[in-house]
């Protein structure tokens, strides 16, 4: 089966004011199943705007290709195209009521006003705002706004829907609502979604697969569960979620297990297969791969932040080096601030990355 | 709230009493000069009259006054030329508006300082440098002569053609900046959102760029429109001065015809007459903005 949108070496330069070029895009390649839900994730400035708008059309590139269906659509202006976006600032049209937005696809379509009124209807109904048709966009709240540009962007029911961090202006709680409910949305159109956002939860918690970019580069493309666990280098490690990383040296082999030692002198057991004593390698452990043990590393509890069924502690090792973040769960003893404790980890949890 | 309540006296005190000296008050005394008697050597007799009107509307005596249905074509055809000139100067400045809106801010200014260039040097001045490039041995002919383009020169000094140029060319800063003003505050995300949903240029254009900058438009098309058709030297100058417009008439009315009550009259009707036009020009643009 061929993907649904294919991209190959897409690049795109912009001219800084400086007077000098800067790679948008520097040879980007992403495929996207026909009903995936694919999340662009990286920091801000590293292209992820530049590469929705290069597939919606607004952008051209310098190199490269995007197919659609196998298709080139190089040639095609951005309203031949079957790919519909959400803004990130909505851009609803402020002077249209809000049905009239919601039609707006199918009104230039010349749909006749039956089926117009008809589809109008419907797509309120399923974002959960039939009754306001009649309003103006200005007289509706941010999560309704967002509601609308949803609606406008899927009544036409597009192959490829792009959304460029179509929550960052909500408040937490209407976020995670959205989350849910767009997701649930994606799953009932069969349409691809590919999603921007720089929330690594909410990359988490909504992608089937996430793309983490850099600088105009892809890092990685993987699960959740994959960039999460098995990151590929410190970058993608240190952006998604909370890290401890262990630049170590690999000191003996004790069958299944090695020992290692960062230089400040905290030793870890990592997992021994590949490895090879003397060799240099960084092993990451994620804050919840650590828990309170009666032996382990030895440290002292510096800060301790409460998070209602967690708690999360930094702990300063006694031997030296950056503190550690731990989270475990809220339990009867818990460690106070200045307090000696041991963290004990499983092996098999850490993951190595090559680099040192 | 008494405090503030005097301060905004203060401040709004010298623009009130500004406006009520030098606007109001000559506005009551052309309302009650327009129904005054002529005095027979000029100024008013303070006897009411309502001929001044009569004459143009057709209820004169035909003794003392006599109706004269030339008043009123001259008023409609002064509201022609004003809507063509607005119109005009419409169609030159949006694209040029929507061009330079897209400058790098530098060209802008420099563009935006040159739109307001002409304000520098006398109206009559520049109008008589039009008088020199449309008359027969003008530049305009002797361009289009050496060019082959004509065999003889063309007669446009003191045509119709030449008042509404004029007219144009004295008219086109004041449609260009509150247009431009509209138009750079164009929401470009709303034009790619309207492009994205599968709307033409065309369509984008009509039902998205258009509405949004109707603002500007209806504000330049107000402030070229009330000048226009009370406008009395450009048709002075490039009209031959054959009382083309009704502007021209007020003023021969009031100089030298020294019928001042006649003259204010003109002016009462070519004021209520402007207001209903600009009014329903107005509410209409403003419900179909609202409809599909
Ligand atoms: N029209 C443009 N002219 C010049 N530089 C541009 C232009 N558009 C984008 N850039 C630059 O290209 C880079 C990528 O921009 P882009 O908008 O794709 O980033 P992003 O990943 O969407 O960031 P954010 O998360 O902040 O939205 C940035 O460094 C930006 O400054
Ligand atoms: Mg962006």
């Amino acid at each position: 089966m061929t993907a649904l949108l294919e991209i190959r070496g897409a690049r795109r330069e912009f001219v800084t004011p400086e007077g000098g070029r800067l790679a948008a895009l520097d040879g980007v390649d992403l495929d996207v199943g026909a009903n995936e839900f694919v999340t662009l994730l990286g920091p801000s400035g590293c292209g992820k705007t530049t590469l929705l708008r290069a597939v919606s059309g607004f952008e051209t590139l310098d190199g490269g290709t995007i197919r659609l269906d196998g298709a080139d659509i190089a040639a095609l202006p951005p309203f031949r195209r079957p790919v519909n976006t959400v803004f990130q600032s909505y851009a609803l049209f402020g002077h249209m009521t809000v049905a009239r937005n919601v039609g707006y696809a199918l009104e230039v379509q010349g749909v006749p006003r039956a089926t117009y009124e008809a589809e109008v209807a419907a797509a309120l109904e399923k974002v959960g705002l039939s009754g306001l048709g009649g309003r103006k966009p200005s007289q509706l709240s941010g999560g309704q706004r967002q509601r609308v540009a949803l609606a406008r962007a899927i009544i036409a029911k597009p192959r490829l829907l792009l959304l460029d961090e179509p929550l960052s202006a909500l408040d937490r709680n209407l976020r995670q609502q959205m989350q849910i409910e767009l997701k649930a949305l994606q799953h009932r159109l069969g349409i691809a979604f590919v999603f921007v956002t720089h929330d690594q939860e909410e990359a988490l918690t909504m992608s089937d697969r996430i793309v983490v970019m850099r600088a105009g580069r892809i890092e990685q493309i993987g699960t959740p569960r994959d960039i999460y666990r098995q990151p590929k280098n410190r970058f993608v490690a240190e952006f998604i979620g909370e890290t401890n990383l262990f630049p170590v040296l690999v000191e003996r082999i004790e069958g299944a297990t090695a020992l290692a030692r960062t230089d400040a002198g905290v030793v870890l057991a990592i997992p021994a297969e590949g490895r090879r004593a003397g060799e240099r390698v960084t092993a990451i452990l994620r804050p919840t791969d650590l828990a309170l043990a009666g032996e382990g590393i030895r440290g002292t509890v510096t800060r301790a932040v409460y998070l209602g069924a967690d708690l999360h502690l930094f702990v300063q090792p006694a031997a030296g080096g950056p503190e550690i973040s731990v989270t475990t769960r809220d339990v009867a003893s818990l460690p106070a601030t200045g307090e000696t404790v041991h963290l004990a980890h499983d092996p098999a949890r850490v993951h190595l990355l090559a680099e040192a | 709230m008494r405090r503030q309540s005097v301060i905004l006296g203060l401040l709004l005190g010298p623009v009130t009493l500004f406006l009520g000296v030098f606007f109001l008050l000559p506005l009551l005394i052309i309302a009650l000069f327009s129904v005054l008697t002529p005095g027979l050597y000029g100024g008013v007799e303070w006897a009411f009259y309502h001929w001044n009107y009569g004459r143009v509307f057709g209820w004169a005596d035909g003794i003392t006054e006599i109706y004269e249905p030339v008043y009123l074509s001259i008023l409609f055809r002064s509201l022609g030329f004003a809507a063509m000139t607005v119109g005009i100067c419409l169609l030159l400045c949006y694209p040029v508006a929507f061009w330079v809106s897209r400058l790098p801010q530098r060209w802008r200014l420099v563009f935006l300082f040159l739109i307001t260039l002409p304000f520098f040097s006398s109206l009559i001045v520049r109008l008589y440098a039009w008088l020199l490039i449309l008359k027969p041995s003008g530049l305009l002919n002797g361009v289009l002569m050496a060019t082959g383009l004509v065999e003889a020169p063309l007669e446009i000094l003191y045509t119709p053609a030449a008042v509404v140029l004029g007219m144009v060319y004295v008219m086109i800063p004041f449609m260009f900046l509150p247009l431009y003003g509209a138009i750079d505050n164009l929401d470009r995300a709303q034009v790619e959102a309207s492009l994205d949903l599968g709307a033409t240029r065309v369509q984008t254009f009509v039902k998205v760029m258009l509405p949004q900058t109707l603002p500007g438009i209806m504000g330049g098309a107000v402030i070229v429109f009330i000048p226009s058709v009370g406008n009395f030297i450009v048709p002075d100058v490039l009209g031959g001065a054959k009382g083309l417009m009704i502007g021209n008439l007020v003023e021969q009315q009031f100089l030298s015809a020294r019928n001042w009550p006649f003259g204010a009259a003109l002016s009462m009707i070519i004021m209520s007459v402007v207001l209903v036009v600009l009014l329903t020009a107005v509410t209409r643009a403003r419900k179909r903005s609202d409809t599909r």
